[in-house]
């Protein structure tokens, strides 16, 4: 954890982020801006919760740079991280940082999420993706006259999972409606949405933030769940952007494939919270096997809705939105950007310069730019979709469905505050299902807790990330490593010698007792064989023998280093110390 | 239109109690026939009508199937029959936006098919027009929209498909207002359809192709689709049988959408039966349109017994209820008294015929034209020139789709793509769209309510009978003003069933008035029984063969 938390330190504070922010700042000094700037942006940074599957959660993608890249100085550093360590929220770093100009940040988060179909929402086209472009296509997603929408009823299913995973109501009547704008990624005009009545609403998620950011646990409201299907994608050909380029090319393999669009309350008021609230969100998909939440891949989708005011004012301050993020840390360094941005409009008494628009996150520059504005509210010109019928559930419908869910992120994360464990530790075993399926299982076959959660946190971890491997592809089967853990919790082998064969264990798959038994690694314990052990070791080093009694004790080490050395490792070291001791001054 | 009934092709003595089969024979060699004719037809076309009116309607794609099973005929017989009617009429009807090269080919396929004594199917050699904006794979289908000129589909309309699985032969492409907005088929961004009753009148929208194809005998029969009354106003326009099925009987899966709320497939012909026939092909629940309907389908052609089993009073215990609103002022008298003298027809054959009053029934009319043009808004934005169809050169996005959309689209659709965009628009929404869906179901509930009263619903089909080509092309509001009597159907979601009643002034030998009969949901079964029993028994002026078939 601790080499994950250097990393995201370092990620967050790029130099250049800090220059290019100062250049778009216009007319302040860089003097002035820089030093609120920087520890904002590092007190709230420093936490940056990770996207992906590792259970450390490190940025895997990214080569970690060493510290003495970032210009920051250790003692301003440290001194934050103290502070960090105590506070859970930038409204109260605002309040120190900023000279006591109280701002918080309202953020809501738009997120989609592209389910794990086999066909797309309304077609039988396949819904995989990374296919050649147009592969994936068929007159319905095309979009082609006389075509309509035939409804895939994973969807629902999905929709009503998801909804339920959330603690949402789940309407028994609901329906669809064309979303209406013309863009040629879109195929029909319109997309296939939900407008007034989605298929959840009214829901939360429960959070448990990073130990090392304070911790802490938080429930943020879910204001709905609906279902609706994705649209295409442009290639710009000419240019490596839209601006410059020549033509595009529409790939309509995207389009039509299912998406769940979930819409927070506007409860997070950091990035970190933010982060968080998606991270946790990404583990719920997951879990529930709705979606793989890749972020890489667009499998995944947060658009971030945030606006700044004075700390207890209720009132909302004008909104901003701000897409194409594809980590959870740029969700939140995009987010101290943007709240840094208004605050300091604000504060130069430019707040009229916030206005409601759609900026982009900006990853190389590291920055929020005008991506278009919003003159008063699109009108998309909602209205029923003719071509399906509504959507009704049953309660017998819904209970089945409930009937199927998993033990979900939170859940498992309290059951395992019930075993003991700590919260780092919970929060790196619960990060991915499969670890913590595989947790789990060691535990059921009577594995004990602290010594699974060691083992798999650590080396099994370490040999995964080596191997490039995911815990599912493992020889090394839970019983197997329960059976480990037992061999050592009863005397039979020492943690060493189950260290030293981990390896084979690792590798072959075999049981851990064949292993030890084949290598004749069984410790050693019986008593009448480690005293003849002793009493040889003693007869050989007779002189040592004679300057302990003679009062050099310290000399007991250098007996059982040769007492250990002579069983080949084997021997029980407790038994062997205890029985050692007793010959020494017997 | 004044209404003066030397000019209605009216026998007086339809009249009550009078047996219809004897009555029938009679009336074919009565005087005022022949003297209604030679006064209103030029000469030379005195005898229109006359000969057809030795026979009732009767089933041609039956006919075409005795014909193929005991090997009179050839299904390349009975296709180059079609085909040189089809080209022969062409240049005056215009009917057509594509003829199928492959029809005569199809043909000889089944030939050989026959000739190896293989099971084929109940629509066997049938020659088929399609409404352009049905999906056709080996066809170009262009909606009547410039925008999508030269467009062939990937796929047939589930409709099509089920054609072809029957054993039908799409012959062509048929004529049609922009994507189904209009009531004249003069919205086509093509051509002009005239109507064979009169080629200087419309055929009637926005199947008027269809419908004037069937008229013409270019076809066996045709599929249409109907929004607001696009199959029913030009079945009664041309003096074709036209059926509007129930919203949800026929999917709509390659039907190139208007306003999927209320567009249904349905279908043309010149008798109840194939119409029947058509209808028992095409319905059904389609796993590709959600909306379709899981409702068992049932025969619907078992129900039409030959015309020498019914019973004297074959409509006994039926009770028809006519819609007080649509034969007030502004109607044609000349409708009006078509319409009351089928009514007194049906009562003949021991139905009762009440009037029933609907005192929201005008409400419809406005809520309809919100409602669809809303969703029109949103059904057409897929037309944008990035796809497929045509589009404008632009160096940038949105004048490239301005560009195409405004040189792809016509006035019309324009129009009602305006009209639905203000209708959904923030601030607008609840005064126009909200409240047209709340009208709507003031609409069903009030339809609901009234045939839980009487078996079916009678009205006229438009105001009036076939108008000049280029009368009402400037005048917008007076063309969706004849929408009044159809709609309704559509917003409640309803069958109705379009039957020629008479003949009104106007034309070489008179203009065609359509019978509305409007059922219960689902219940086309009894709408066609109905149907073919009023037309089996209709006295001559119901007969409906135009003069451009002579
Ligand atoms: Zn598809």
């Amino acid at each position: 954890m601790a080499s994950a938390r250097l990393v995201r330190a370092t990620m967050v504070a790029l130099p250049s982020a800090v220059c290019v922010y100062r250049c778009s700042s216009g007319s302040n000094s860089a003097s002035a801006l820089r030093p609120a700037f920087h520890r904002r942006f590092v007190a709230v940074s420093a936490c940056a919760s990770a996207e992906g599957s590792s259970p450390a959660g490190g940025f895997t993608n990214n080569s970690p740079q060493p510290v003495s890249s970032v210009r920051i100085s250790r003692k301003q550093q440290r001194a934050q991280s103290a502070r960090v360590v105590s506070q859970q929220s930038s409204t109260r770093v605002t309040e120190e940082n900023a000279g006591g100009s109280e701002y918080e940040a309202v953020i809501g988060i738009e997120t989609h999420v592209q389910l794990a179909t086999a066909t797309k929402a309304f077609c039988s086209c396949p819904s995989q993706y990374g296919s050649e472009p147009n592969a994936n296509v068929c007159p319905i997603c095309m979009g082609l006259p006389g075509c309509l929408p035939v409804l895939n009823e994973k969807c629902v299913e999905f929709g009503v999972r998801l909804g339920l995973a959330l603690h949402s109501d789940i309407a028994l009547k609901s329906k669809f409606d064309r979303k209406q704008y013309f863009y040629p990624d879109l195929p029909k005009g319109y997309q296939i949405s939900q407008f007034d009545i989605p298929i959840a609403s009214n829901g939360f998620l429960e959070v448990d933030l990073p130990v090392e950011c304070g911790g802490g646990h938080k429930r943020f409201g879910i204001t709905r769940v609906h279902m609706e299907e994705d649209a295409g994608k442009l290639i710009h050909a000419g240019a490596d952007q839209l601006s410059g380029s020549t033509h595009s090319q529409v790939d309509l393999n995207r389009a039509g494939v299912p998406l769940l669009e979930i819409v927070s309350e506007p409860d997070m008021r950091t990035g970190l919270e933010a982060a968080e609230y998606a991270a946790e969100l990404q583990r719920t998909v997951r879990y529930l096997g709705v979606g793989n939440g890749n972020m890489q891949e667009g499998s995944m989708r947060c658009d971030v809705n945030i606006s700044v005011r004075p700390k207890g004012r209720a009132q909302f301050g004008t909104k901003v939105e701000i897409k194409n993020m594809n980590s959870f840390s740029a969700m939140q360094r995009a987010i101290e950007y943007e709240f840094e941005r208004q605050v300091q409009l604000i504060d130069e008494g430019e707040g009229d310069k916030i206005v409601q628009e759609t900026r982009l996150w900006e990853e190389a520059a590291q920055r929020t730019t005008t991506m278009r504005k919003k003159e008063g509210l699109a009108d998309y010109r909602y209205f029923p979709e003719p071509d399906l019928p509504e959507v009704i559930l049953n309660e017998e419908y819904i209970e089945s469905v409930r009937a199927t869910l998993p033990e979900l992120p939170n859940e498992k994360r309290r059951r395992y505050e019930t075993l003991g464990l700590s919260m780092q530790d919970i929060l790196v075993l619960t990060n991915d299902i499969d670890v913590a399926a595989y947790f789990d299982a060691v535990l059921e076959k009577g594995g004990d807790v602290k010594m699974a959660a060691n083992w798999i946190m650590g080396d099994i971890t370490a040999y995964l990330k080596n191997e490039k491997q995911s815990i599912t592809e493992l020889k090394l089967t839970p019983p197997t490593l329960a059976e480990l853990i037992g061999l050592i919790k009863d005397g039979t082998i020492s943690g060493k010698i189950a260290k030293e064969i981990l390896p084979e264990l690792l590798e072959s798959g075999a049981s851990a007792k064949s292993i030890v038994e084949k290598k004749g690694l069984l410790q050693i314990s019986d008593v009448a064989t480690i005293e003849k052990m002793i009493d040889e070791v003693l007869e050989k080093n007779s002189s040592q023998l004679e300057a302990y009694r003679g009062g050099k004790t310290k000399l007991q080490g250098f007996f059982v280093g040769q007492v250990m050395k002579a069983s080949g490792g084997k021997v029980n070291p407790a038994l062997m110390n205890k029985l050692l001791i007793e010959k020494l001054n017997g | 239109m004044a209404f003066r009934t030397s000019a209605l092709m009216l026998p007086h003595q339809v009249g009550s109690g009078v047996n219809w089969r004897g009555q029938a024979l009679k009336l074919s060699s009565k005087a005022t026939w022949a003297v209604r004719s030679s006064s209103s037809c030029p000469s030379g076309t005195v005898t229109v009508g006359y000969a057809q009116a030795q026979e009732r309607p009767s089933s041609v794609i039956r006919k075409i199937r005795e014909d193929l099973e005991n090997r009179e005929r050839s299904a390349v017989n009975v296709m180059e029959d079609y085909l040189v009617r089809l080209r022969d009429r062409e240049p005056q009807v215009q009917s057509f936006l594509h003829i199928s090269e492959k029809a005569l080919e199809e043909a000889k396929l089944l030939d050989e098919k026959i000739a190896q004594k293989a099971t084929i199917g109940p629509l066997a050699g049938v020659p088929i027009a399609v409404k352009d904006n049905l999906c056709t794979k080996d066809m170009p289908s262009t909606g009547g929209s410039k925008i999508l000129e030269g467009y062939r589909p990937p796929y047939d309309a589930t409709a099509v498909r089920k054609l072809r699985e029957g054993g039908a032969i799409i012959v062509g492409k048929t004529n049609m207002d922009e994507f189904g907005m209009g009531s004249t088929t003069e919205g086509s961004a093509y051509k002009v359809t005239a109507n064979p009753w009169d080629v200087s009148r419309v055929p009637g929208g926005s199947s008027g192709g269809s419908a004037a194809a069937v008229a013409a005998r270019q076809c066996a029969g045709a599929l249409g689709s109907d929004t607001g009354g696009s199959i029913r106003q030009p079945a009664s326009f041309c003096g074709v049988v036209g059926l509007k099925p129930t919203y949800g009987r026929v999917s709509r899966s390659g039907l190139m959408a208007y306003a999927s709320s209320l567009d249904v497939v349905g279908c043309f012909g010149s008798s109840v039966e194939d119409v029947a026939i058509l209808l028992q092909s095409i319905a059904g629940h389609d796993n590709s349109d959600s909306t379709s309907s899981t409702k068992d389908v049932p025969s619907f052609v078992e129900t039409l017994k030959p015309v020498q089993n019914f019973s004297s009073k074959p409509l006994a215990g039926v009770k028809f209820g006519l819609i007080k609103e649509t034969l007030e002022d502004g109607v044609d008298s000349s409708v009006v008294f078509a319409i009351r003298s089928a009514a007194q027809h049906l009562e003949s054959l021991g139905a009762e015929v009440i009037e029933v009053e609907l005192p929201k029934f005008s409400l419809g009319l406005p809520a309809y034209y919100v409602l669809a043009a809303s969703e029109a808004s949103s059904n057409l934005s897929r037309y944008d020139g990035a796809r497929y169809g045509n589009r404008a050169d632009a160096q940038e996005l949105i004048p490239m789709y301005g560009n195409s959309r405004a040189q792809g689209l016509g006035a019309e659709v324009k129009r009602r793509i305006l009209m639905g965009t203000y209708a959904l628009s923030a601030g607008y929404y609840d005064a126009f769209y909200k409240r047209a869906q709340q009208v709507r179901r003031i609409i069903q509930t009030d339809l609901e309510v009234v045939l839980s009263k009487v078996d079916v619903l009678l009205s006229p089909v438009a105001p009036t009978v076939a108008y000049k080509i280029g009368e009402k092309t400037d005048d917008p509001l007076s063309m969706y003003a004849g929408d009044l009597m159809t709609v309704n159907v559509n917003l409640a979601g309803l069958p109705a069933l379009v039957l020629p009643c008479g003949l009104a002034e106007g034309g070489p030998c008179g203009l065609p008035v359509g019978l509305q009969m409007v059922g219960k949901s689902f219940d086309e079964g009894e709408l066609l029984r109905l149907g073919h029993i009023f037309e089996q028994t209709a006295p001559h002026w119901c007969q409906n063969v135009p003069p451009l078939v002579q």
